[in-house]
């Protein structure tokens, strides 16, 4: 498979066995130094800050014996003072081969691919999408469980804000996964994304849960993300609502002994420590998997053959 | 033509816009930009019986064609609504008004935080979902827009 320039912009731009393809191509590269990028540049144009995704496109790129070339957040905030994106996209395109964006507006990284020719990989674009951080997820899970159909599959938190969630829910659809979206009532999955879950092609059940109890002995995977205080009127209120998601042994005794835990991170203590250790974490796993999704991604869209 | 329910006088020549959602006709005349500058002549009915018993207003406007994006603009508040083309007192042509695929640079986001309301220079860009009742999808930032949109109109 070859993706020859292709933009990265929306998982939803991705079919089901093009999605399989990049799963088993990131299995594939997972590991391994080469040099099939070498001579090629990666620019990194990131407008907000970030660490995990910035540098694992930087370790992705350079394990593929490809360059990168970074502007900081707050390099591209003060070039953003004076030129548009449009702009900054166009000259960028002139010392690279493809550009990592990430930007606070929603629909940037689609705005971007349309003023240059090299491909655009959505590093984040506002509350909107996510795409690679979005695979590296799908990644862990069919890694873990070898098949993804068929899973039963909980989701716990901010279902109506977090960008994460929004993005992995479809896909997971997709792949007649069962899912159990768990959540306070006020920050529950909006409604036309419920709709799109429950899509007349789709095998998988969707159903509406407030606690992760009800439905922990049911779960192969357990996907946790942040209830944030920003979200509440009043920070008690907030404190009573995120306490009683916290994930902790106790409640993990009563799951199936090979459910696995999965967190975008960075996590504030939506998972107690004491899981670190147990055989159920999988977020630090699942952060290193985005080197292997990142270097498939790559080879993909710049290799040559 | 003569019939009663003509309950505005016949014009010559012009438009008339028919069939649009009851109470919507003053916003079919903003999108026309007809206000106290403009010097067309213009009609209002509003909230007229129709032939299927509900209730419609009507706007007729003398010596006028409409514009493609007017039309575009009328069909995202009025999705129903019929543009008459009248010639010498009679209708010479007559269609419904219908969204296109795609609409562009006649409604603008209605998410503060889409690049598409930045001074970046893209054009407002909807695919519509649905038609009646419109339902439209920003290219850019995936948002969803339904119900009044008549704030949003350019
Ligand atoms: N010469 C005219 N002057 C003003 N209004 C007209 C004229 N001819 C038709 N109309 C109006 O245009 C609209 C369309 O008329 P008609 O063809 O009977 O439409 P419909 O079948 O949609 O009711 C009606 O509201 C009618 O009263
Ligand atoms: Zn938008």
């Amino acid at each position: 498979m070859k993706f020859n320039d292709r933009d990265i912009v929306s998982i939803n731009d991705f079919s089901k066995k093009e999605i399989k393809e990049i799963l088993e191509s990131a299995e594939d590269v997972e590991g391994e130094k080469k040099d099939i990028l070498e001579g090629k540049v990666l620019a990194n144009l990131f407008f907000e800050p970030s660490t995990r995704t910035r540098l694992s496109f930087e370790t992705a790129m350079k394990q593929l014996g490809g360059k990168v070339i970074s502007l900081s957040s707050t390099q591209a905030s003060s070039i953003s003072k004076g030129e548009s994106l449009a702009d900054t996209v166009r000259v960028i395109e002139g010392y690279s081969d493809s550009i990592v964006l990430r930007h606070p507006k929603e629909g940037a990284a689609k705005m971007a691919s349309k003023f240059t020719d090299n491909p655009i990989i959505n590093a984040g674009d506002g509350s909107n999408e996510h795409p690679t951080q979005t695979l590296t997820d799908l990644y862990t899970i069919w890694k873990e469980k070898k098949e993804i159909t068929g899973l039963n599959i909980g989701v716990v938190g901010d279902l109506k804000y977090g960008r994460t969630v929004h993005s992995l829910l479809l896909p997971l659809a997709d792949f007649d996964v069962n899912i159990y979206l768990i959540s306070p009532l006020q920050l529950r999955i909006r409604k036309e994304s419920m709709e799109q879950l429950k899509g007349e092609e789709k095998n998988g059940f969707v159903e509406e849960k407030t606690s992760v109890e009800e439905v922990i002995e049911e779960l192969d995977v357990l996907y946790v993300t942040r209830i944030q205080k920003e979200r509440f009127a009043e920070s008690q209120e907030y404190e009573k609502v995120a306490g009683s998601y916290k994930i902790d042994m106790d409640l993990l005794k009563k799951a199936k002994d090979d459910i696995i835990l999965m967190h975008p991170l960075p996590r504030v203590d939506e998972i107690s420590p004491e899981v670190d250790n147990s055989s159920y974490a999988r977020y630090f796993e699942q952060s290193a998997n985005g080197v292997a999704i990142r270097k498939a991604l790559l080879e993909l869209i710049l290799g040559e053959e | 033509m003569s019939r009663k329910e003509l309950r505005v006088r016949k014009i010559k020549n012009g438009t008339v816009i028919d069939h649009i959602s009851p109470g919507y006709a003053l916003k079919v005349i903003k999108i026309l930009e007809i206000d106290e500058k403009s010097n067309d002549i213009v009609s209002i009915a509003m909230n007229v019986p129709s032939s299927d018993g509900e209730k419609k207003d009507i706007v007729k406007v003398e010596d006028r064609e409409l514009e493609s994006n007017e039309v575009d603009k009328i069909a995202l508040i009025a999705p129903n609504a019929t543009i008459n083309i009248i010639e010498d007192y009679e209708v010479k042509e007559k269609y419904d008004v219908e969204l296109p695929r795609k609409v562009k640079d006649v409604i603008k986001c209605s998410n503060n935080n889409c690049i598409s309301n930045t001074r970046e220079p893209v054009a407002y860009q909807f695919e519509i979902k649905q038609k009646s009742p419109v339902r439209l999808k920003c290219i850019y930032c995936k948002n969803i827009m339904e119900g009044d949109l008549s704030d949003y109109l350019l």
